[in-house]
């Protein structure tokens, strides 16, 4: 039996220990913002934090959970209004929407990690696949994150 | 499927909703209402001032459940923020007068940059007639004569007794009136929401998580399931051991599908095994444990080599003529200056990254499918097709697309779907790998290019050609002769066709096993990849501006013959205005240091008119960064500026993308790439530090945009980095 936490909630999985967390997620648990692009750690669409660092869960056996803390976008903030979701709102980065999820754990991991990103910190981190091209808006996006965090730390 | 064909009486009709408000919509009646009639709603607004507006198309990012119900909601006359949006299920009828099936409403597909040119009358005249109603019931309710009250921010107010009502409440009186068949439309000056920039409407979903794609989509008691297909080309299954895979904890049932017989149009695209499981991933486990014999079809000795040989072979000899205006071999041959070259395009795939799926349930002559479709018409159609249910008694509902790029015009996975719910008795969900998407795709079909042109002693372009060897999509097409194989290939109005006096357009139609397909702006991404390639290349041969060269070519406004798709008519004097526009903004002609180099190109495509700026600075042509991208879309009237400059900004990087890196190779009859690590689409870094669109102010009719973007900016790129290192780019993609 493996047992870990999803959002704050206990999670028992007690079948395949090679499924991947991707699948975990979204069929057993029934959270379906993690999405599948890959499944080879390719594009990010299932990135989640893991004990707080952006990973992509499709390369995550679920034998690997054991003890461990998971959050995905369903959970990263209470109302939908971390600053990097407030960014993206204010920005209108999604198009077709899919990678949005992924893209939104990934740029909040790399703000923890770096609060004041240049664009090259963003080209070596965000290396997210979005098949639309909002790239351009994503950018703008984290930058503009940052500052809403900023913001908020100077109150 | 035909388009709408609408009877007076069949416009618009209104009832009441369950919550005793208004609901005006188009009538339905058909099984799914029992025989009773019901509306499909158009716009629905509830007692307590809840507006609800239909989306007719799918959205697969290009913005339409937003651009859509502003037409609406524009003449309704509501606020933009009381606005929520659901997605119409597919409604099509028995066609009226003989064989076949029509829209019951409106067209409901996406596809070619039409969901907005297709709608724009009828659903401002669905929220003008809505509007009409509410206060004419107000009015009625105040015993004063309907025009003297005026309708605003979602109330009926009477001006001379300063007396209002929220639409809410008067929905129920306004319910039991009739529509206005000829409601009044709005003028362009006074509109406050159409040609305002709107953010996407259900972008808090998705930010999230909420938002419900294909793969997202569930049904009570729905297993799962994915299919090994044949890799091989028209290949088949001979044997099949299912012993292992049956033996996978959570495998339900293993089912056979026959593949399309070779040259017959698809249902679905390849012969396979689906294994049914209780979750996606022991059903993947499921299909590793297979062990399949294939037979490798006739193709299994084609290689992208044997392609591109049969390509130039073609070049040299003669094809099919498809156009020749005047006489080009005498002008070629009086010609003081002539120049040749080669342009080589590629097998592209869509790559949308939400790869396939659909739920379907299979229930004795029933059947329902939801998933994520641009064609929820063609679902029907070959659920049809293929298990012989009636396509009234097939329910289909699109969910939200995670990307589309043409990939969704065709919905095999939809049938493929229905197939293994009626052998396996149940309701599935299919769901494709990225694997099985790359590898089994209708892919844009690669071809070689040879454009010449001739010029006489003042300068002036007197002969050109275009000879294009290529393996159409348009074969497979139940009774097209193949002589029609150009017409998806090769557009016969484009510039510079009308523009050049002498000018000969000739097709090769080649074969190849791979399955071809639409891909976003479909033959104008390679074709102005060429054209204006070769515009660049013969305007620096003659020591000429590539830019004045062009707009001497195009000369003024005015409209001419365009047959294809995007006419009946299309105007160089709009082309110029984008690219004098992307020009200025572009710092054409201005000086640029050394390494670097500025391109531009471009284009109309189904519509709507885009060029580009591209700037690079480049040590050689595989060792460059594109340092800015400035763009210009002439769109008509632009309904919403933040999703044309939006679609301008994906469609630039999908451009470069594509340009940079992307590339289907065949090896051995199959397809040689499998995931995105052989399929390097473009990342944040590949993206500009500079990047402006901008939006001519045009006083034409609006077009879609999700299209015009792509065709332009592969030339621009390339046209830059001639201009920064002298190296002429003449194959896609530019790194080896
Ligand atoms: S689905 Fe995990 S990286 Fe693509
Ligand atoms: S918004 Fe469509 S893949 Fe990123």
């Amino acid at each position: 039996m493996i047992r870990f936490k999803i959002n704050g909630s206990a999670v028992e999985h007690d079948g395949d220990g090679d499924e991947p967390l991707l699948w975990v997620i979204r069929q057993r648990v029934g959270l379906k913002g993690t999405k599948y692009g890959c499944g080879a750690g390719l594009c990010g669409a299932c990135t989640v934090h893991v004990d707080g660092r952006a990973k992509r869960s499709c390369m995550l056996p679920v034998s690997q959970l054991d003890g461990r803390a998971v959050t995905t976008i369903e959970g990263l903030s209470a109302n939908g209004d971390h600053p990097v979701q407030r960014a993206w709102l204010e920005i209108d980065v999604p198009q077709c929407g899919y990678c949005q999820a992924g893209q939104i754990m990934t740029a909040a991991d790399l703000l923890e990690r770096i609060p004041n990103p240049s664009d090259d910190d963003i080209d070596r981190l965000q290396t997210n696949i979005c098949r639309c091209g909002t790239y351009w808006r994503i950018r703008k996006a984290i930058h503009r994150a940052a500052d809403l965090i900023g913001q908020e730390d100077d109150r | 499927m035909t388009g709408p064909v609408i009877s007076r009486r069949e416009f618009l009709q209104a009832s009441a909703t369950a919550a005793g408000g208004l609901m005006i919509g188009f009538p339905l009646l058909d099984a799914r209402a029992n025989g009773a009639t019901q509306l499909d709603f158009c716009i629905r607004i509830e007692p307590d001032d809840r507006i609800v507006i239909a989306c007719p198309n799918p959205d697969m990012g290009q913005g339409v459940r937003t651009s859509l119900p502003m037409l609406v909601a524009e003449e309704l006359e509501v606020d933009w923020d009381r606005v929520s949006v659901e997605q119409m299920p597919l409604a099509i009828k028995k066609n009226p007068d003989g064989d076949g099936y029509t829209w019951k409403h409106v067209p409901q597909g996406a596809g070619g940059s039409t969901s907005i040119t297709g709608h724009w009358d009828r659903l401002r005249q669905t929220g003008a007639a809505a509007r009409q109603m509410l206060i004419e019931a107000a009015a009625g309710s105040w015993n004063v004569a309907p025009e003297s009250c005026v309708a605003g921010a979602g109330a009926v107010h009477h001006t001379e007794s300063g007396r209002s009502v929220r639409y809410g409440q008067i929905a129920a009186r306004a319910a039991k009136l009739s529509p206005p068949q000829d409601p009044v439309l709005k003028s362009r000056e006074d509109y406050r929401i159409i040609g305002t920039p709107r953010r996407t409407i259900d972008a808090a979903e998705i930010v999230t998580g909420t938002a419900v794609y294909g793969i997202d989509a569930e049904i009570p008691g729905m297993a799962h399931a994915v299919i090994a297909r044949c890799p091989w080309f028209d290949g088949k299954v001979v044997k099949v051991d299912e012993r292992a895979a049956r033996a996978v904890p959570g495998v339900i049932d293993i089912v056979r599908l026959d593949g399309p017989e070779p040259g017959q149009p698809y249902t679905i695209l390849a012969a396979g095994v689906a294994v049914v499981a209780d979750s996606t991933w022991a059903a993947i486990k499921g299909r590793e444990a297979l062990e399949i014999e294939w037979d490798k079809g006739p193709w299994q000795h084609e290689t992208t080599a044997t392609l591109e040989k049969q390509m130039r072979d073609a070049l040299d000899g003669s094809g099919q003529i498809v156009r020749d205006d005047g006489d080009f071999p005498a002008a070629m041959g009086a010609a003081a200056m002539r120049h040749t070259a080669r342009y080589h395009s590629p097998y592209l795939s869509h790559a949308p990254l939400e790869p396939g799926n659909c739920i379907a349930h299979v229930a004795g002559d029933r059947c329902r499918v939801i998933g994520p479709m641009q064609m929820p018409s063609g679902a029907s159609r070959g659920i049809n097709a293929a298990l012989g249910i009636d396509r009234l008694n097939i329910e289909v509902e699109i969910t939200r697309l995670g990307g589309g790029f043409g990939r969704r015009l065709t919905t095999d996975y939809a049938v493929e779907a229905a197939l293994i719910s009626k052998a396996a008795g149940r309701a599935i969900q299919l769901q494709w790998t990225r694997e099985d998407d790359m590898q089994h795709d209708f892919f844009r079909p690669t071809g070689l290019h040879e454009l010449s042109a001739g010029f006489d002693a003042g300068g002036n372009l007197i002969a050109w050609t275009h000879r294009l060897a290529s393996a159409s999509k348009y074969y497979r097409r139940p009774n097209l002769p193949e002589t029609d194989y150009w017409k998806s290939e090769l557009y016969a109005d484009d510039f510079p066709a009308q523009l050049t006096p002498n000018l000969r357009l000739e097709y090769f139609s080649l074969k190849s096993g791979a399955p071809r397909g639409s891909w976003r702006a479909p033959a104008h991404t390679a074709n102005a990849f060429a054209v204006q390639s070769f515009i660049d290349e013969i305007a620096h041969a003659r020591g000429e501006d590539p830019l004045a060269f062009q707009l001497r070519l195009l000369g003024d406004s005015r409209e001419i013959d365009y047959s294809n798709h995007g006419g009946p008519k299309w105007n160089p004097g709009r082309l110029a205005g984008v690219l004098n526009l992307a020009a200025t903004k572009g710092n054409w002609g201005k000086p640029v240091g050394a390494g670097r180099g500025r391109g531009i190109a471009g284009h109309f495509t189904f519509g709507g008119y885009a060029a580009f700026v591209v700037e690079v600075e480049a040590v050689s042509t595989q060792d460059f960064s594109v340092t800015s991208i400035v763009g210009a879309i002439d769109c008509g009237l632009a309904v919403n500026p933040n999703h044309v400059i939006a679609q301008m900004e994906g469609g630039a990087l999908d451009g470069l993308s594509t340009a940079l890196r992307l590339a289907i190779n065949v090896d051995g009859g199959r397809v040689a790439q499998g995931n995105f690590d052989s399929y390097r689409l473009a990342r944040i870094g590949d993206t500009p530090r500079h990047m402006e669109m901008h939006i001519v102010d045009s006083p034409y009719p609006p077009c879609g945009v999700g299209e015009p973007p792509i065709p332009p900016l592969a030339p621009a790129l390339t046209n830059a980095l001639f201009a920064a290192t002298g190296t002429r780019i003449r194959r896609l993609p530019i790194l080896s």
